[in-house]
């Protein structure tokens, strides 16, 4: 049994960052080309910084660290990212 | 009401204890007031974040219990033996203490009305959005089948098990199937097991009825849930999952 | 700061010890990991040098097994903020395998089962300051840890200290590693709180 979780998780940093919903995107992952939305990827959150996972190949999709101040994100394990912008006022 | 229509950037607000519930000899349900709070949709969870006076802080996600209803959200805790966060919230907080939250969070994990059929398979703790999205049902009187397979330990274990039998009473759509994995009630059936394909696939609810899941509950368990309805037939892309933490909170 | 939790205190025991700066003491030992455990058999283990030459020292189980070990009881700090204090493990001193390769290198890349690497500078692996450590606690190093073998260098932060070790790059050139690309300090000092860049 792995120890991850999945990108549901990841909403609650994703949201202080971005108005869109990151976590209902859809991803295509850099390593093997498989399309999940994001909420699927596998999610450790154990560790320096929050690590998104694809579900079919484990390639790192999306990584995250927050810490003094800042954030760093690095999105280069996905190639395409499908998102619903934000509902207009 | 609208509810959470419009997205902004999440932040930190705080909400007060209005009231407690317990639910069994180890979990109960906060009732939150949240000025302001957007509304939400079943499904959906708040980050918590707890902070000791010398600054150090933690932070767990929790499933929103509650239906929409106005600046009333409603959180329910599993304490766990060694647990930083659980035994806090489930022991220590009290009626009128402040608590921190991010949310509401997620777009994905949601069930919004709609007249389809919806099977929701529940580990543990892993019920509480599900009692969400079954509470949504019938505060907005949606006719919607739905069908509930709950996997607990034992009988003590079952949250909210009136309000279910109240619900499956009233015969408007919704049935509830236990299984007990470690210890069954008098006279139950079936010695204690895990969830199977056979009640994931009752009589009524096989893959052609196209039902949208929704699985909810430790990783293990989601995953063995959501390969047994793959491999019973169902369309992959009609399964939702939502994977909590071995400690059956999301950390 | 956030809204203080009245009546919360957290996990930590009172300190007293003499810890980095923005430290806290546990006596659990918590498992962080960026991705899933390795499960490495031991026939096909192997510890790999490659200086800048392109030299490669190669070990397998046996052979670094063979190997002189030793018993060191060393604190650990993490840069999540848990510290955890003399800790017993038994491993190879990374002075003993470098002596084996000839390198004029300044910077070192550790690489492990699983994709994960950390950067360091040479001299922090000499000095009898780092291990190649295969036993905790008088049993073998448990995969979730880091086993069969994982990197030990306690006099910086915990991400240095690579599990499942597999090779160490020596290099000319500094190349970050996993964490360092994305906002962690290139060296991590805990005495120093360099956790962060720009720290």
């Amino acid at each position: 049994m792995s120890a991850h979780l999945d990108g549901n998780m990841l909403g609650g940093e994703l949201g202080e960052l971005f108005t869109a919903d990151i976590t209902a995107a859809t991803g295509q992952c850099a390593s093997c080309g498989t399309v999940s939305a994001i909420a699927q990827t596998h999610v450790y959150t154990r560790a320096p910084g929050l690590v998104a996972r694809c579900p079919t190949c484990a390639g790192v999709m999306l990584r995250l660290v927050r810490g003094g101040g800042r954030a760093w994100l690095d999105l280069r394990g996905i190639s395409c990212l499908e998102l619903t912008p934000p509902a207009q006022p | 009401m609208a509810g959470a229509a419009i997205l902004g950037r999440l932040t930190w607000r705080a909400g007060t204890v209005t009231s407690v519930r317990e639910e069994t000899a180890t979990a109960r349900t906060i009732v939150l007031n949240i000025p302001g709070w957007p509304g939400h949709r079943s499904g959906q969870h708040v980050d918590v974040r707890l902070t000791a006076p010398d600054g150090y802080s933690v932070q767990r996600s929790y499933s929103i219990a509650s239906a929409p209803d106005g600046d009333q959200v409603q959180l329910t805790v599993q304490r766990l033996p060694d647990g930083e966060v659980s035994p806090y919230l489930a022991q220590v907080l009290a009626v009128g203490d402040p608590l921190e939250l991010r949310g509401p969070i997620g777009g994905w994990f949601i069930w919004e009305p709609a007249p389809a059929p919806v099977l929701l398979v529940a580990g543990g703790s892993g019920v509480v959005p599900l009692m969400a999205m079954i509470r949504t049902r019938a505060a907005t009187g949606t006719q919607a089948p739905f069908r509930l397979v709950y996997s607990v330990r034992g009988p003590g274990d079952a949250l909210y098990g009136e309000e279910l039998a109240e619900c499956q009473r009233r015969g408007d759509g919704l049935n509830v199937a236990y299984v007990y994995t470690r210890a069954t009630p008098a006279g139950w059936p079936v010695p204690p097991g895990r969830v199977g394909a056979g009640v994931l696939t009752a009589p009524g609810w096989a893959p052609d009825r196209h039902p949208a899941a929704f699985i909810c509950g430790p990783t293990g368990f989601v995953e063995a849930a959501a390969d047994l309805l793959v491999n019973a037939g169902h369309d992959p892309r009609t399964i939702k999952t939502e994977r909590f933490g071995p400690s059956g909170g999301q950390s | 700061m956030g809204i203080v939790s009245r009546g919360f205190h957290g996990r930590r025991r009172p300190g007293g010890e003499d810890l980095p700066p923005g430290q806290y003491l546990v006596t659990d030992f918590p498992v962080l990991s960026a991705g899933p455990t390795p499960r490495v058999d031991l026939a096909s283990w192997e510890f790999r040098i490659t200086t800048e030459t392109g030299q490669a020292r190669t070990w397998d189980w046996a052979a670094f097994r063979g190997l002189p070990s030793e018993q060191i009881t060393v604190d650990l700090h993490c840069v999540t903020k848990w510290s955890k204090l003399r800790t017993p493990w038994r491993g190879v001193p990374v002075d003993t395998l470098l002596a084996e390769v000839e390198t004029g290198a300044g910077f070192a890349l550790a690489r492990s089962y699983g994709g994960y690497t950390t950067n360091l500078p040479v001299a922090d692996l000499l000095g009898g300051r780092a291990w190649i450590a295969f036993e905790y606690d008088g049993a073998a190093l448990a995969a979730e840890h880091g086993g069969p073998a994982r990197l030990l260098v306690p006099h910086l932060y915990l991400w240095k200290s690579a599990k499942w070790v597999t090779g160490i790059d020596l290099r000319t050139e500094d190349e970050p590693g996993f964490w360092e690309a994305l906002g962690y300090h290139n060296y991590g000092d805990p005495w120093q709180e360099q956790r962060y860049w720009g720290d």
